[in-house]
């Protein structure tokens, strides 16, 4: 174990935490940002120290493939060849594989693909994956699991699950590096409870630094997002950290923060970025639009970005989807919102006032009170009233 | 505006002077160079690394194109907004208003014609007015502009010629009339490749009421050779003690070349295609360097003056592009790191190159004010050429 997870206050199921890891100090909640191929999208490593990135994710299948992770082994190590002074995150490379590849197929053995590079046959080993993210050096390196997504049903699911608890074992026994990089086993199964619920009982039974809910954000309806977060926060160790892959939309992060989860990781705010799409209290705002060209008022008014500081609506609109200046002034503003977000959460938590935030923070993104079923559903059974923000428990 | 020659120190005619301008609080040493943007900001590096990791003051002069807001914006928002420099919030910047970029914006002389410059840009082509020139140009507010030109390439006729000067002159005098507030203006002197014509736009601009002057025409096709005595017969019947500006001297020997014939401000394309194409410039920006044996040549993809990011023989280096530079990247990063951005195509490589680079051709031209203010720029200027060319032939010669 390399890493210490303590609980600075809590709101019920939410907690607040800092989590210390080989290269940096973190505060939980907390968003991570994904730098696939060892870059955010065109930010520097000062812009993301001033943002306030704490984590971020680097994909071990780009890394893989180019430079290889022999090279950054030589070279030091990830952390030194971005010369990111803060903590790093890598995934296995399995979900990738399974969704960048045409052919790729998974065995017992490991996923089996056709290299992209050549189109020879290859395969990844839960073994292989685990000496890859060695030699990277991230602070957390996660499980290779047998994802499926969770709009599959049927057999494969149980399939799945069992085999990601078989691998996981293959992860521990390969892991060289155990003082320095924390293993972080996945849990699977899709929507089924049972299966989610045999799924965490062995993983725990691993005794893993920190553990991951996997498989979800994947196409599924939100209903049954959040009741397999719910499941899942519930059974897994109080003192450990818990991450939500691939989430997400804020609202997101909101909900699954307020039933217990800790980490996050997503595309979205960069990706959506590229497309010309502004992260807003609101919700978002689309940078391209028409209207926008003669609006004289920073994307937020409330932001203290430096894309908000400096900046018009008017004069992103002409930069996005046509400048690269655009995409980078956006990235900066989105990603700097979720740290906000982060940092929100975090603060909320610790001064004892999360019901107030996620209520203000409801109230503005449902200024009608249309909000939707699933975040009643999931704040009741967080135990946070929202009754002042939703529109149909105003009676 | 003001700019002065600083007395004592011109060689020939290439002079060190010192140019203030309004938004600007810092005195600005020329010769200089202009950098290039696009919306008014540079295309990779965002403004706040524009101010925090590039040298001040050198880095506050830009060059922006008012053609490159036509679609997007109109001069009426910006005007609202309050222009440019509250727009791109850069306060303290020196903005120049040059309809042609030679990137985005270049000048199409067939379509020109007696109402107003065509421009070929990625939204189609565009022919602008002196009126709506003048129109734009004011909602923008930037700290001198230039008249609108008729920048026609080396090879046209005689008389395309003729009339190119003859309308650049009509234009000029249009725009100084348009010209409600007072504002700081360029005039432009353009004549193609013919010395007569060349005399004649200049001496009639310098009769003109113009705070400075900007060059147009070069880079159009005309040979290096032919083109110092094209420079020297503008700068030649233009008032010493007024700066000269031109376009289309991109590569450091055309700058060499125009400093020699008195022009005190640049703005080149070369930071940028270097860039965009991986490239890092490297040469030593001491003078009397000797014949320096690290240079890989061959295998590199580079020649002495830049080497090539994304050849494999980076792929492990860990040292900056230049060692003993100073800029952000070469502070922070590894030729390794680099390579690998270019390899996978990612934004951040340019962003990095072009601080790099920027940095670099900015000391470029510190380099060149010293040799002029210590009385040795011809010198400078032999052994820059020359030392370029023998690295060129052990280059051509190892391959």
């Amino acid at each position: 174990m390399a890493l210490k997870f303590e609980v600075l206050g809590r709101f019920n199921r939410a907690r607040a935490a800092q989590l210390t890891l080989p290269h940096y100090l973190c505060q939980t909640p907390l968003f991570m940002p994904v730098g696939t191929q060892g870059t955010i999208k065109g930010l520097t490593k000062n812009q993301l120290e001033e943002i306030g990135c704490q984590i971020i994710l680097g994909n071990t299948y780009h890394l893989a493939l180019r430079p290889t992770s022999e090279l950054i082994d030589e070279l030091g190590g990830l952390h030194k060849f971005m010369n990111w002074p803060r903590a790093l995150l890598t995934d296995s490379g399995g979900f990738q594989m399974v969704s960048l590849l045409h052919l790729a197929d998974i065995t017992e053995k490991g996923v089996t693909f056709q290299s992209p590079v050549d189109g020879k046959p290859m395969l990844l080993t839960p073994e292989e994956s685990i000496q890859i993210q060695n030699r990277i050096g991230a602070d957390i390196i996660m499980a290779l699991d047998d994802v499926v997504r969770t709009t599959i049903t049927g057999p494969r699911i149980e399939e799945a699950m069992y085999r990601t608890l078989r691998w996981i074992d293959r992860c521990i026994a390969a892991h060289k590096r155990p003082n320095e990089q924390n293993l972080f086993g996945i849990v699977q199964g899709g929507l089924d409870p049972v299966l989610r619920d045999i799924c965490v009982r062995g993983l725990v039974e691993r005794n893993l630094p920190g553990y991951a809910i996997g498989g979800l954000a994947g196409g599924e309806d939100k209903d049954s997002f959040w009741r397999v977060v719910a499941q899942c926060t519930a059974a897994l160790p109080e003192d450990k950290p818990r991450y939500v892959m691939g989430v997400g939309y804020p609202l997101d992060i909101v909900v699954c923060s307020a039933l217990g989860a800790d980490m996050y990781d997503c595309v979205y705010p960069t990706r959506t970025a590229r497309f010309g799409t502004a992260l807003v209290p609101e919700g978002v705002l689309k940078l391209k639009h028409q209207a926008m060209a003669n609006d004289i008022r920073p994307i937020d008014p409330m932001c203290e970005c430096m894309v908000c500081k400096n900046y018009t609506r008017a004069y992103i609109h002409c930069l996005v989807t046509k400048d690269a200046m655009g995409s980078q002034l956006l990235s900066y503003h989105n990603l700097y919102y979720m740290m906000k977000l982060s940092r929100d959460l975090h603060s909320s938590i610790v001064e004892g006032r999360f019901p107030e935030f996620v209520c203000k923070f409801l109230q503005t993104m449902f200024p009608k009170g249309d909000v939707p079923e699933w975040v009643c559903n999931a704040m009741e059974v967080a135990g946070i009233d929202i009754s002042s923000c939703c529109h149909e428990m105003k009676v | 505006m003001k700019f002065a020659v600083k007395k004592g120190w011109s060689n020939g005619r290439a002079r060190s002077g010192v140019l203030q301008l309004g938004s600007c609080p810092f005195p600005i040493q020329t010769p200089a160079l202009l950098l290039t943007t696009r919306k008014g900001l540079p295309p990779f590096t965002s403004p706040d690394l524009l101010t925090s990791s590039l040298p001040s003051p050198d880095s506050h002069l830009l060059q922006f194109s008012p053609l490159h807001f036509l679609e997007g914006i109109s001069p009426k928002t910006i005007s609202n907004i309050g222009g440019l420099h509250q727009m791109l919030s850069l306060h303290q910047h020196i903005f120049a208003a040059v309809p042609r970029d030679s990137i985005i914006a270049l000048p199409e002389h067939d379509s020109t014609n007696k109402y107003g410059a065509s421009f070929q840009t990625p939204g189609g082509r565009l022919l602008i007015k002196p009126a709506e020139y003048v129109e734009l140009v004011s909602s923008m507010k930037p700290d001198f502009w230039v008249t609108l030109a008729d920048e026609v390439p080396a090879w046209v006729s005689n008389k395309r010629n003729r009339t190119s000067v003859d309308r650049t002159l009509r234009w000029l005098d249009d725009c100084l009339s348009l010209n409600k507030e007072s504002t700081t203006i360029f005039g432009s002197i353009v004549g193609g490749s013919s010395i007569e014509e060349r005399h004649r736009c200049a001496q009639e601009v310098a009769q003109r009421n113009v705070s400075g002057y900007w060059i147009g025409g070069f880079g159009l096709g005309e040979s290096m050779d032919e083109r110092a005595a094209l420079l020297t017969a503008v700068t030649d019947n233009l008032p010493e003690d007024m700066p000269r500006h031109v376009s289309g001297l991109g590569l450091p020997e055309e700058v060499l070349q125009g400093v020699a014939a008195g022009i005190d401000l640049f703005d080149s394309t070369y930071v940028y295609h270097l860039t965009l194409g991986g490239f890092a410039l490297t040469f030593p920006l001491e003078r009397n360097k000797g014949e320096n044996a690290d240079y890989q040549l061959s295998d590199s993809g580079g020649d002495g003056m830049k080497i090539n990011l994304k050849a494999t023989v980076y792929r492990k280096d860990t040292s900056p592009i230049v060692e003993s530079c100073i800029c952000f990247t070469c502070q922070n990063h590894t030729k390794a790191y680099l390579n690998h951005l270019f390899n996978v195509h990612e934004m951040l490589a340019q962003t990095l190159l072009e601080i790099h680079n920027t940095h670099h051709y900015l000391g470029f031209f510190c380099s060149i004010r010293k040799a002029i203010e210590e009385g040795k720029f011809e010198q400078f200027r032999r052994n820059f050429v020359e030392s370029r060319r023998d690295r060129l032939f052990a280059a051509a010669s190892s391959a």
